[in-house]
């Protein structure tokens, strides 16, 4: 038959109250399979609580070579930052 | 694009890499830079799983089980450090079934020391203390290596690679304690695996033509000589503990260096073992190669099942 196992993705959350992170990645049949496979492969060591996998297929990324035009018109908007405002040391808590 | 166009790419790559940022997938990379960090990193992954068949063997046989389930886990992570760094291989552009291609057909090299036979338990000591041991001190230097997704696999099998040396060293340790013939027994394994061990860490550094480039694109952070330095200095008062000793009538320390000085490695048993002379290199093939088309219907299986499933699903929705 010869047809292989799709790539996927696999997100592991470590504990209650952090995010998903991404932890690599695995071949598998099914959704099923990757989950399996994800449990067995990324968390032989209570590394998580919870596991997303998702079909590397399914994932669209930026190109790298668009790194200007998406991230540095962000560079010059010092504004958006609070120590932007220059205001009097007397004035705590904010 | 043009040459120029190129030369400069390379010259921007360059100094990133010379500031220590990191190398992510989908950046930019000159050629040679991928289909050096292909082959490293697929030959470091195929390392992992054949070096999963000498201790393998050793499973059924552990003498107790304590020793046999600390032996199931190192060798199921061995299995999962592959995975991790074909994953990582893969980034590069390179699909799983060339590099079991590349292995099963001779055309990939993995790490010379798996061909070498584990013959007795101590052998389960000696590999996990001596061969997990410079394993160790290879991939903590490649922690910070250039690749991201190398580096990052790197850091997670050193976490989970400390475990294996620290149980080959115990099974070594209760063996050093027991009868005379389990001393002799671990002394023999000793005799067997240092210098096999030795050579883990490759050619000297004057006859290892790629060590340069390598440097310099931080893909090796020290030479096959340093590490092996290192190794030895850090090995020689661990055998003192277990009280046997190295077989090697040069080795002494010398104050000058503040290091070990140790005798000639022989370069030509090296050669012939990686040119696949070994005493086990058709042993291990035949088993991995075995092993994977023997489960080719069950991989074909669970195709058909995925599809048949998704088929269904499909039909619920209409």
């Amino acid at each position: 038959m010869k047809k292989n196992w799709p790539l996927w993705e696999v997100f592991v959350r470590s504990k209650n109250g952090l995010e998903h992170r991404h932890f690599g990645s695995l071949h598998a049949a099914d959704e099923t399979m990757a989950l399996e496979n994800a449990r067995d492969v990324y968390t032989r060591r209570s590394e998580g609580v919870s596991i997303w996998v998702v079909e590397s297929k399914h994932i669209t990324a930026s190109n790298p070579q668009d790194n200007g035009e998406l991230f540095e018109p962000a560079q010059d908007k010092v504004y958006r930052h609070p120590t932007f405002y220059k205001l009097p040391d007397e004035l705590k808590h904010m | 694009m043009s040459n120029k166009e190129i030369k400069n790419l390379e010259e921007i790559f360059n100094q990133r890499i010379a500031r220590d940022e990191k190398i992510e997938p989908k950046d930019w990379m000159p050629e040679k830079y991928r289909k050096t960090h292909i082959r490293q990193i697929s030959q470091h992954a195929h390392s992992e799983i054949v070096g999963m068949l000498p201790e393998g063997n050793w499973i059924t046989r552990a003498p107790s089980l304590r020793r046999k389930v600390a032996l199931l886990a190192k060798v199921q992570d061995e299995g999962g450090h592959g995975l991790y760094l074909y994953s990582a291989a893969e980034t590069l552009g390179i699909s799983r079934e060339e590099m079991y291609e590349q292995l099963h057909t001779g055309k990939a090299k993995y790490s010379s020391i798996f061909n070498y036979p584990a013959v007795t338990w101590a052998d389960m000591g000696a590999i996990g203390w001596l061969v997990d041991g410079a394993a160790i001190i290879n991939q903590v230097a490649l922690t910070t290596t250039s690749f991201g997704p190398y580096a990052r696999a790197m850091v997670r099998i050193c976490k989970e690679e400390s475990f294996h040396q620290r149980q080959g060293f115990e099974i070594l340790l209760s063996l050093c304690k027991g009868s005379e013939e389990q001393k002799a027994m671990a002394q023999d394994s000793l005799n067997r695996w240092w210098w096999p061990s030795l050579m883990m860490f490759g050619p000297k550094d004057e006859e290892s033509p790629n060590t340069e480039q390598s440097m310099k694109w931080k893909l090796k952070r020290k030479s096959n000589d340093e590490l092996r330095q290192q190794f030895v200095n850090q090995t020689v008062p661990q055998a003192k503990i277990l009280g046997i000793s190295i077989p090697d009538p040069d080795l002494k320390w010398n104050e000058e260096k503040q290091s070990y000085d140790f005798g000639k490695i022989d370069w030509d048993e090296f050669w012939q073992v990686v040119k696949g002379h070994g005493p086990c290199n058709k042993e291990r093939m035949t088993a991995r190669v075995g092993a994977w088309n023997q489960g080719t219907w069950v991989r074909d299986a669970a195709v058909a099942y995925a599809e048949k499933q998704a088929n269904k699903n499909l039909n619920k929705a209409v």
